[in-house]
């Protein structure tokens, strides 16, 4: 059984239909790219997986680990272990770094029947786990991305997905903003979270994070629609022929 | 005591001449006194009851181990203070304190314009005194308690405080009041005298009972090129009004903050007037509130920049955290310009939660609920974190952290 099935998925925000029907399966160790351009739907499908309610599902299913995903909020969806790193993090003065981590941590532990970390332990493994995105463990002490560089949040965001181990990380524009030297430390925290149990949706406009986190299927959308899907090449030949030449080809 | 007879007398004719004012009196346009006017109080009794006593002990505890003085219902209450006195610092009830009462009460807090200072003045109890020598530093917070008890009538009750610091001195001040009972009023008043070079840190903390009506004017006169902070923190009283006056001299240097925590019916007023009467004056204000419920509160900020204050730096912030669609804010700055060398800010915001926030928390695991309080708690924060007294702030945390768990606000 495949960890996540979409089938004939709708999304409208604002009376606005954004999603005219994607299936897509995504199994356990696979990594899926779903590139596109701008408008075409690829932010509002993250989003509608991490279950965030400006979007309205009109129609269609998806299924997570054989459970109906549309139906569990989205405390309950990250507590089942699907973890979205945002494209625009949000800043939250007035509540660290620390304290929001820990408490996310015990959250989810306690959610699935694990004991919750007390603060030495914790400060053990998010040690650990900051050395994977190259952070300066003074990090934990500032506030939520709060005054944070955008390459800082986007580490920030992958930290999080490396102290909450999901089993399923939707990685939405996670490259965008970013310099060649912050994206390669993305990439390899990224990289080193790939498992066999672990599955990963990596949402972007350019093939050029592509070249350090390598796909197992990319699927184009255009329109609210996967247009076509293919291996690793298809990514290459979106940067050659561009979107529309995709398109096109389709199309033909 | 016979020039404090007559400030008593002339101050009962004037709050007879003034009367409770209403809203049409600019000063007092959002906040309707009438309940307060409508109400018979009576004196109420200064003695407490065994379970009061319990429950009382339990809210003193944090000041533990510094001087404090307790006083139930404006009366002086020997047996539930700690008066550690040491080189020459007074604290004393305002009867046992003479030179300090002679030169200083009653000059400052206008009764003649303000009807309830007059009230005050001409009725108060008891009242505390304290007087710090030139060039002393205390280091234990200066605690003063006053507890109200109303009964089955209303009572009444005029604390009363005078705070004298000598040049160069240092200290800290902590004026908390708590009450329970059905129906009672707080009518308070503090005089602060802070002489050239001294620093003093001032924290104000009520927590009356909600069904309670809560005045308290707050007078400062700060010497040239002193320090003084107030912090003051609201969360009780069903009817409140605070009135903190500020006057700076050359060099001064006035941080003037509140926090309040309003929910249910509760009115919570704050007025402020910052007076840079000479030039290099600096003060910073920064007020934020959190409203639940029907609740409404009001913030006035008035900074007075006198002619000739030249290169005074005054910054005023006011921020709201609105949870319901039925509390209401209004929020009000008020600047008076007349030099022409200087930097005066204001702002007000007024907001609710931030919904990519809570999304953005909900979609780490954590609860609807708990992401609110996370927030909202995270709101209040930076007012809690400048309080520097240690237990106060332990205190303040803890009851921010069980309000909003209990969805109050």
């Amino acid at each position: 059984m495949a960890l996540l099935e979409i089938r004939n998925l709708h999304a409208s925000v604002s009376g606005k239909e954004i999603l005219r029907g994607i299936d897509l399966t995504v199994g356990a160790g696979e990594l899926h790219a779903i590139m596109g351009p701008n408008g075409s739907g690829k932010s509002t499908l993250a989003q509608v997986l991490a279950g965030r309610d400006l979007y309205e599902v009109t129609e269609g299913q998806v299924w997570y680990d054989g459970k109906d995903l549309l139906s569990m909020p989205p405390e309950q969806r990250a507590q089942e272990g699907i973890f979205m790193a945002f494209q625009y993090p949000v800043e939250i003065p007035g509540v660290s770094n620390m304290y929001f981590l820990k408490t996310a941590l015990n959250t989810v532990r306690k959610s699935r029947g694990l004991e919750e970390l007390d603060a030495m332990d914790f400060l053990t493994l998010a040690r650990e786990k900051l050395a994977l995105v190259e952070m300066d463990p003074a990090f934990l002490n500032r506030p939520v991305n709060a005054g944070f560089s955008g390459g800082e949040k986007k580490r920030n965001e992958i930290l999080q997905m490396a102290v909450l181990e999901p089993r399923l990380a939707i990685l939405d524009e996670t490259d965008s903003g970013l310099d060649i030297d912050a994206l390669k430390i993305v990439a390899s925290g990224v990289n080193a979270l790939r498992n066999p149990e672990r599955a990963m949706i990596v949402v972007t406009h350019y093939q050029r994070l592509l070249n350090y986190i390598v796909p197992d299927r990319v699927h184009v959308l255009a329109d609210g629609r996967i247009v076509k899907s293919g291996d690793k090449n298809l990514a290459l030949e979106v940067e050659e022929s561009g979107y529309a030449g995709v398109g096109e080809a389709v199309a033909a | 005591m016979t020039g404090i007879d007559q400030i008593r007398r002339d101050a009962a004719r004037r709050f007879a001449e003034l009367g409770y004012l209403t809203t049409r009196d600019e000063e007092w346009r959002f906040t309707n006194v009438s309940p307060i006017a409508k109400t018979h109080f009576s004196e109420a009794f200064s003695d407490l009851s065994a379970p009061e006593r319990a429950q009382l002990d339990g809210r003193l505890s944090p000041s533990k181990g510094g001087l404090r003085l307790v006083f139930i219902n404006g009366r002086y209450a020997p047996e539930l203070s700690a008066r550690k006195l040491s080189r020459g610092i007074r604290a004393t009830p305002l009867q046992e304190a003479n030179g300090a009462v002679e030169a200083h009460l009653a000059r400052y807090a206008s009764y003649q314009d303000r009807a309830f200072v007059a009230l005050n003045t001409a009725n108060f109890g008891d009242g505390a005194c304290i007087e710090i020598p030139k060039g002393t530093v205390v280091e234990e917070p200066i605690h003063l308690v006053f507890l109200a008890t109303g009964g089955e009538a209303p009572v009444i009750s005029h604390p009363r405080s005078l705070i004298v610091l000598g040049p160069a001195s240092q200290a800290t001040v902590v004026e908390s009041y708590l009450g329970h009972g059905a129906r009672y009023f707080t009518n308070a008043v503090t005089e602060i005298v802070a002489g050239g070079h001294s620093v003093l840190d001032h924290y104000k903390l009520q927590e009356e009972d909600e069904r309670s009506f809560h005045v308290a004017t707050l007078q400062v006169q700060i010497g040239r090129d002193a320090s003084f902070s107030t912090h003051s923190i609201s969360l009780g009283g069903g009817l409140v009004r605070n009135d903190i006056n500020a006057v700076l001299a050359e060099g001064t240097e006035a941080t003037v903050n509140g926090l309040y925590l309003v929910s249910g019916s509760q009115h919570v007023d704050n007025h402020t007037a910052i007076d840079h009467a000479m030039p290099h004056g600096t003060s910073h204000e920064l007020y934020k509130g959190i409203l639940g419920g029907t609740s409404a509160a009001v913030f006035s900020g008035k900074i007075i920049v006198r002619p000739g204050a030249q290169k005074t730096d005054a910054r005023q912030t006011n921020k709201n955290l609105v949870l319901s669609e039925d509390a209401t804010i209004n929020t009000k700055p008020e600047l008076q310009i007349h030099a022409d060398d200087v930097r005066c800010t204001h702002g007000a915001t007024i907001g609710q939660l931030d919904q990519d926030a809570i999304f953005y928390l909900r979609s780490r695991g954590i609860a609807r609920e708990q992401a609110r309080e996370l927030l909202t708690y995270a709101f209040a924060r930076d007012i809690i974190d400048r309080v520097k007294v240690e237990p106060l702030r332990a205190r303040l945390e803890r009851i921010l952290v069980e309000r909003l768990h209990a969805g109050r606000n």
